[in-house]
């Protein structure tokens, strides 16, 4: 009976509008390979785009849904799906979460390498995105580079979790594992090589005149917009706010390590595509700091209990990850379950900038602009 | 003996009563009594936590609290809008997280403001009373969070320029999915 009732209030995706004869309404994607997992509608009036409709949830799973049925350590490794390049930093915010809800402290130890293994992601996400970049503005060396150098830091989060992606690692009271022997040399081995890979990426791509004349002034996102939108992330520092999670709350031993965020103030696709990039090089600085710092022995995990219950309560706990502010909600009723689990993505924040962004630009400059964004349509439909 | 369990450090599972709860910065008790003195009964405190704090407020204050913290306070842009179904009390709550980028020294706060719409068991979404008035018009940030909250739970926000749906296909004609009587298939 309910069914029929909810029947006639199917909404269309797209409701229809009357449009002079000036303007066609295109649709890119959801298999557009430029639109990632989603359909931009976009109109345009000659190559001129006027109005712009992001629809997401072509990759909708219904994570939250799923987070209600299965109990606080069966959540880790489904929750870190909408983002694999970066399931370090998407789980961190519900192992913090759940950490309060359970009261759990972490062992220093465990503080430590959390923040190497959220760093290492956040640099293997960031270049993966940058590859996406680069072969959308058709520079394809933009492509290879960033994928080639990713490997560096694959192979050192596998020696860390034993899985290249995907690593649920995070939980709970710590890390899942400790870190295998003479891991710090082969890291810093590593990082130094990656930092001296990354910094060429400067003469090829951030120096291009190319890449300046098709970026520089597209899709310009003022301070005021930036945050009246609520945007997050490299979006946000791009635009002149300088605001980090790890600075302005920081988590585990962020308060204790030496780093600096990175704030651009011109708004435009050129400072939100250098933003992520500045990123990594202050992520080698973080990673090289905390290994030189971290405890050399000691627990990396607490023990809980099997199938730990909490109290009655929230926890709303905040990271950074490669896309902006993660937030994750969990409501928890005393049961093995959390009742509710909410978590607030960078994407999904940074998607409702879109229509503004493109409002004005060339069709052909559609990439270059909805790529700046560091979005990813996966985690944004969650 | 072989309960028991060893005292190493680290290992130790967690006590089972909770530690006691840490005196609160200033901040915290400064946007407390602010609230308070501003806004009277309209807001209860729910919880406050450091960096964190939670109000519930009726629906029906909800946009003059929400200019309050806007205007007052100094946040000025919502994180998160979540809905959660409370089919025990036949309600369903939406909060707001809001966080502030314009005041450097709010940086780390948040803010959530609760209010709860009535909930039908038999929903019509946009037509029954689960309907709650929109804060589109005073954090422009909630605009896709809303029409999240909209198609997966059923509160339509009265106000809001855009309540179509985001995520969901455009075909599902079944209850919003994040209500509790809508079941996951062999769970």
């Amino acid at each position: 009976m309910r069914m029929s009732n909810i029947a006639k209030q199917i909404a269309p995706g797209l409701a229809l509008q009357k449009v002079d004869e000036r303007i066609m309404t295109l649709n890119v994607g959801p298999q557009h390979p430029g639109s990632g997992h989603m359909r931009i509608i976009v109109q345009i009036d000659g190559d001129k785009i006027v109005a712009c409709d992001p629809d997401p949830g072509y990759v909708h799973r219904g994570e939250e849904k799923m987070a209600e049925y299965r109990n606080y350590i069966q959540n880790i490794p489904h929750l870190e799906r909408p983002v694999i390049h970066d399931s370090c930093n998407i789980l961190y915010p519900y192992c913090l979460a759940t950490e309060e809800i359970l009261h759990i402290e972490v062992p220093e130890r465990a503080k430590y390498v959390r923040v190497i293994a959220a760093e290492l992601n956040r640099c293997v996400y960031t270049l993966y995105w940058l590859a996406i970049y680069g072969i959308f503005l058709g520079h394809s060396t933009m492509f290879m580079w960033p994928t080639g150098d990713r490997e560096l830091l694959i192979d050192l989060l596998e020696k860390m979790t034993g899985a290249r992606v995907t690593h649920a690692y995070f939980v709970p009271g710590g890390v899942r594992n400790d870190l295998p022997a003479n891991f710090e040399d082969v890291c810093l081995r590593q990082v130094d090589y990656f930092e001296k890979r990354i910094r060429a990426y400067a003469d090829i791509f951030y120096d291009n005149p190319i890449l300046i004349s098709r970026t520089r002034d597209a899709g310009t996102l003022s301070r005021q917009d930036a945050v009246r939108l609520g945007t997050t992330g490299s979006v946000l520092r791009a635009s002149g706010v300088d605001y980090d999670i790890r600075k302005k709350e920081p988590y585990d031993c962020y308060d204790s390590l030496d780093f600096e965020t990175s704030v651009l103030k011109s708004g435009d696709a050129y400072a939100r595509s250098k933003v992520p990039w500045l990123d990594m090089l202050e992520s080698c600085r973080i990673i090289r700091d905390a290994l030189s710092k971290m405890p050399q022995s000691g627990s990396v995990r607490v023990k809980l209990k099997p199938n730990p219950k909490g109290d009655e309560m929230t926890s709303y706990k905040r990271v950074e990850s490669g896309r902006g502010t993660l937030g994750c909600y969990v409501v928890s009723d005393g049961k093995p379950e959390p009742y509710r689990v909410k978590m607030s993505v960078g994407s999904f924040r940074n998607l409702i900038s879109l229509p503004y962004l493109l409002k004005g630009e060339k069709l052909g400059n559609m990439p270059a602009v909805y790529w700046s964004l560091n979005y990813w349509p996966v985690e944004a439909d969650r | 003996m072989a309960d028991q369990v060893p005292a190493t450090s680290g290992d130790a599972p967690p006590a089972d009563t909770p530690p006691e709860p840490a005196a609160l910065p200033e901040l915290d008790t400064g946007l407390r009594s602010k609230l308070e003195s501003g806004l009277g009964d309209a807001v209860k405190v729910a919880s406050a936590t450091p960096g964190r704090i939670h109000i519930d407020v009726n629906s029906k204050d909800v946009v003059r609290v929400a200019e309050f913290v806007r205007d007052e306070l100094g946040f000025d842009h919502a994180e998160s809008v979540t809905g959660v179904d409370r089919p025990a009390d036949s309600e369903i709550e939406v909060v707001y997280h809001l966080g502030s980028y314009t005041r450097p020294e709010l940086g780390g706060y948040v803010m959530a403001i609760s209010t709860r719409a009535p909930r039908q068991d038999n929903p019509d979404p946009g037509n029954d009373s689960t309907r709650l008035p929109t804060l589109r018009e005073v954090f422009y940030s909630v605009e896709f969070h809303e029409r999240e909250a909209f198609e997966m739970l059923g509160v339509y926000f009265d106000g809001h320029p855009d309540n179509r749906r985001l995520l969901l296909p455009e075909d599902w004609a079944d209850l919003p999915p994040m209500r509790k009587d809508f079941a996951i298939k062999g769970r």
